[in-house]
């Protein structure tokens, strides 16, 4: 008999002795309305398509919890990162659609093999996972300068390592990666089950250089969906640019017109930023408002009333953040899908917690690094350090079945 | 260094040199009081016999004398050791006085040999009539104590800046390594008053890595590099002139301070914040190990803020005040395990566990300090 992932959340509701394989027809006809109705994608449970022109996981509306991972390739043989990327894809397409990474699956193949799938996600919906790729300027020339797969003439322009910012306190070896995922799901276990596969496929070729767990969206990519609060306490995202804002997304977020092969791809900077949350808790109300710029309870810019009133970045603290980082002061915008994290303590009785910082845009230079740049006299500076960094190029949508992660790039 | 946010410069309360008359200064003469006696005081690595053990309310001028090895410091404290008035920097051989007003009540004096510690202390008794302050009152009397405290630590910030300077010029690594703390240990007490001067303390306190890159690195800290990194003190003379000649400015700048209440509770816990973000993660001097001794410093910059609001604060809420005073204690003495000679063990022979315990106890303590700003406020 064969059983897999697909089969136990198709017979969700038989009972649990009673778990059978339903037909795989009905469950692919249910599976295929939820990707087809666009308002269904990354609700709880639903699939969200993973063709397209751009990469699921950027302007989708943001599911509630993330497993990052960045990946070094250990190999030198190019066919062979090929091979695996190929088999990525294919595992990446299954998973979205709420499927074992595997043909086989978890529990139905040859009892002296190894399953294709590591059987985690069994029972559960597809949880609105994406799974979207990027390349670290590592895969096209090592830090020596070493082209080790042919690539260094693809390398964009764009793509280039993180000028150095005042104040940051990086740890090398959580960041920086040749290759990043960007798991994503209203199911914790459902992304990291696809990070899982994903390294598990990629064994032999790459190796997990970091990763990042994260939890309670900090931004929100449509307009439909309530702004959420980041560990400060305080509502992050409103003023971000929302998937229904699709010049804005032209102009910022997507690559287009270079003629290579990142059109329809956009750039993915990472930051896991360290939030001292002790010293912010004992820092009176007025002076956290006065930091963020916004109040604490409604998220309106201080002097205003409403979450969505204009800001006004005269009318602020001159160094408060939403003053410094607003596009009206940046002269720029970016579009952030960032998480929460707590990876324990630091060995100082404290929580290690803080923001693990994902944005998109059509070129970092003229993106996070120009917003960074402005917020060199942020007060907000004194209760976060930036612990690692990383800059990936995520190439644009897949046209169908046949496609593959980097067919473009490596073509 | 690290940004500060609430801005210790504000308008309203009356400027410095308004203020030097209400708790005494450290030249007799610059008060508003004419002292009526000169009571001696003998201080030495061990000892501090000071020649007074009651006085009549009212202006008096004490004469300090260093016949130890270490510098020394002298303090005149009220209740919950608020600082009456002190005299900072007392190198081995020098006598320097302080002139300071007090009303009647019970007090104590303390030397502080090596600078660190609670002090050798005698008890001190001032009779006569006593002042009843309104609020208000309270509250200027403090910015008045805290802002006489800033122009001491700034003016002996100066002196050791300029020997620490000096022994850089020499070539001297040994004597400059054994200064460097002494000097930043006035800066840091009141670092977050340079900092409210938004633009100096980035060129005298800023880390290699709060660089902008392409900016020039100035500072402390550079000198710290050289003197413990390179041990090459040749190309060192520009950065130590700029560096006598930025603590210079913000003397300058320092007279035109106008403080208010709501800065000192603020600028209180400001000092904490930068224990826990910089010095307990022996983040601030990376190159030296010397954190303890900014630790330290930073310590007693917040209580010196917190006690000169201590009458207000004992007023309001009596309960605060008390534990106030034991969790000042309690982290003083968690920090005086780590004492040696005159200043500290460096960061890096810390165990995680001493580590952590400095950071339990810096935490308790910030926790009662975070309540100061709305009772100064209320």
């Amino acid at each position: 008999m064969k059983l897999s992932r697909r089969d136990f959340f198709g017979a969700a509701g038989v009972g649990a002795a009673g778990v059978v394989a339903l037909g795989a027809g009905g469950v692919a006809a249910g599976r295929a309305a939820a990707a087809d109705d666009p308002a269904a994608a990354g609700g709880a449970g639903g699939v969200v398509p993973f063709h397209g022109d751009h990469q699921a996981g950027i302007v989708t509306p943001a599911q509630d919890r993330l497993h990052f991972v960045a990946f070094d390739v250990t190999t030198t043989d190019r066919s062979a990162l090929v091979r695996m990327l190929q088999a990525w894809t294919e595992a990446a397409r299954r998973m979205t659609r709420g499927e074992d990474a595997g043909p086989i699956g978890a529990v139905a193949g040859d009892e002296y093999a190894p399953p294709d799938d590591t059987g985690e996600a069994l029972g559960l919906p597809p949880a609105g996972l994406t799974i979207t790729i990027g390349f670290g300027p590592t895969l096209f020339r090592t830090a020596d300068g070493v082209d080790r797969f042919g690539l260094a003439d693809r390398q964009p322009a764009e793509l280039v390592e993180l000028p150095a910012f005042a104040g940051e306190e990086l740890r090398p070896e959580i960041s920086g990666g040749d290759i990043c995922v960007q798991a994503c799901a209203d199911d914790p276990q459902v992304a990291v089950h696809a990070v899982r596969n994903l390294a598990r496929i990629g064994q032999g070729v790459v190796g997990v250089c970091w990763s990042q767990l994260g939890f309670g969206r900090t931004s929100s990519t449509t307009s439909d969906q309530a702004t959420p609060r980041n560990l400060f306490g305080f509502k992050d995202g409103t003023a971000n640019l929302k998937s229904d804002q699709p010049q804005a997304l032209d102009r910022f977020v997507w690559v287009s017109g270079t003629g290579t092969w990142m059109d329809g791809g956009s750039y993915l900077v990472s930051r896991r930023i360290r939030m001292l949350v002790e010293v912010w808790d004992r820092q009176n109300l007025r002076d956290q408002q006065d930091t963020v710029g916004r109040t604490k309870g409604s998220g309106a810019p201080i002097g205003r009333t409403g979450e969505f009133d204009p800001v006004d970045p005269a009318t602020l603290p001159a160094t408060s953040h939403v003053a410094l980082a607003h596009p009206s002061s940046s002269g720029t915008a970016i579009l952030r899908r960032g998480y929460s994290f707590v990876d324990g303590s630091d060995g100082l009785g404290r929580l290690d917690a803080g923001l693990f910082f994902l944005c998109y845009q059509s070129d970092p230079s003229t993106g996070f690094v120009q917003v960074q740049r402005n917020l060199r006299t942020d007060k907000m500076n004194e209760y976060v350090k930036h612990t690692s960094s990383g800059v990936f190029a995520c190439p644009p949508g897949l046209t169908g079945d046949d496609d593959w992660w980097g067919s473009g790039l490596f073509a | 260094m690290r940004t500060r946010r609430t801005p210790l410069v504000a308008a309203g309360a009356a400027a410095l040199a308004l203020l030097a008359a209400c708790g005494g200064g450290e030249d007799a003469g610059s008060g508003g009081g004419e002292a009526s006696d000169d009571i001696a005081v003998a201080a030495s690595d061990t000892s501090c016999d000071v020649d007074a053990t009651e006085l009549e309310a009212g202006t008096h001028e004490f004469t300090v004398t260093n016949s130890g090895s270490s510098v020394n410091e002298f303090y005149v404290y009220a209740e919950g050791d608020r600082i009456m008035g002190e005299v900072e920097n007392i190198a081995p051989g020098v006598a320097r006085s302080l002139l300071v007003e007090l009303p009647a009540g019970q007090y104590q004096t303390a030397c502080k040999p090596g600078m660190t510690g609670d002090g050798i202390r005698t008890d001190l008794t001032v009779t006569g009539e006593s002042e009843q302050l309104s609020d208000d009152e309270a509250l200027q009397a403090a910015v008045a104590d805290y802002t006489r405290y800033v122009s001491s630590q700034v003016t002996a910030l100066q002196e050791q800046t300029q020997a620490f300077v000096t022994a850089v010029q020499a070539g001297d690594v040994a004597q400059a390594q054994a200064l460097y703390p002494v000097a930043r240990t006035y800066w840091e007490r009141i670092e977050p008053v340079a900092e409210s001067f938004g633009d100096l303390d980035p060129r005298v306190d800023a880390r290699e890595n709060d660089v902008e890159p392409g900016d020039t690195w100035t500072g402390f800290h550079v000198l710290e590099r050289d003197l413990w990194v390179t041990g090459d003190l040749s190309q060192s003379g520009p950065v130590a002139d700029q560096l006598v000649a930025d603590i210079d400015e913000l003397a300058t700048r320092v007279q035109d301070l106008q403080l208010q209440p709501l800065d000192l509770a603020n600028g209180a816990l400001a000092l904490l914040d930068e224990i826990a973000s910089g010095k307990v993660t022996g983040e601030e001097e990376r190159y030296s190990h010397t954190d303890l001794w900014d630790f330290q410093a930073n310590l007693d910059g917040s209580q010196a803020a917190v006690q000169s609001l201590r009458p207000a604060i004992a007023e309001a809420d009596p309960d605060l005040a008390t534990a106030l005073d034991q969790a000042f204690a309690a982290t003083q003495a968690e920090l005086a395990q780590y004492a040696s000679g005159d200043g500290f063990v460096l960061y890096t022979t810390l165990t995680p566990e001493q580590v952590q315990g400095l950071s339990d106890s810096l935490n308790a303590l910030a926790a009662q300090v975070s309540q100061v700003p709305a009772v100064v406020a209320g």
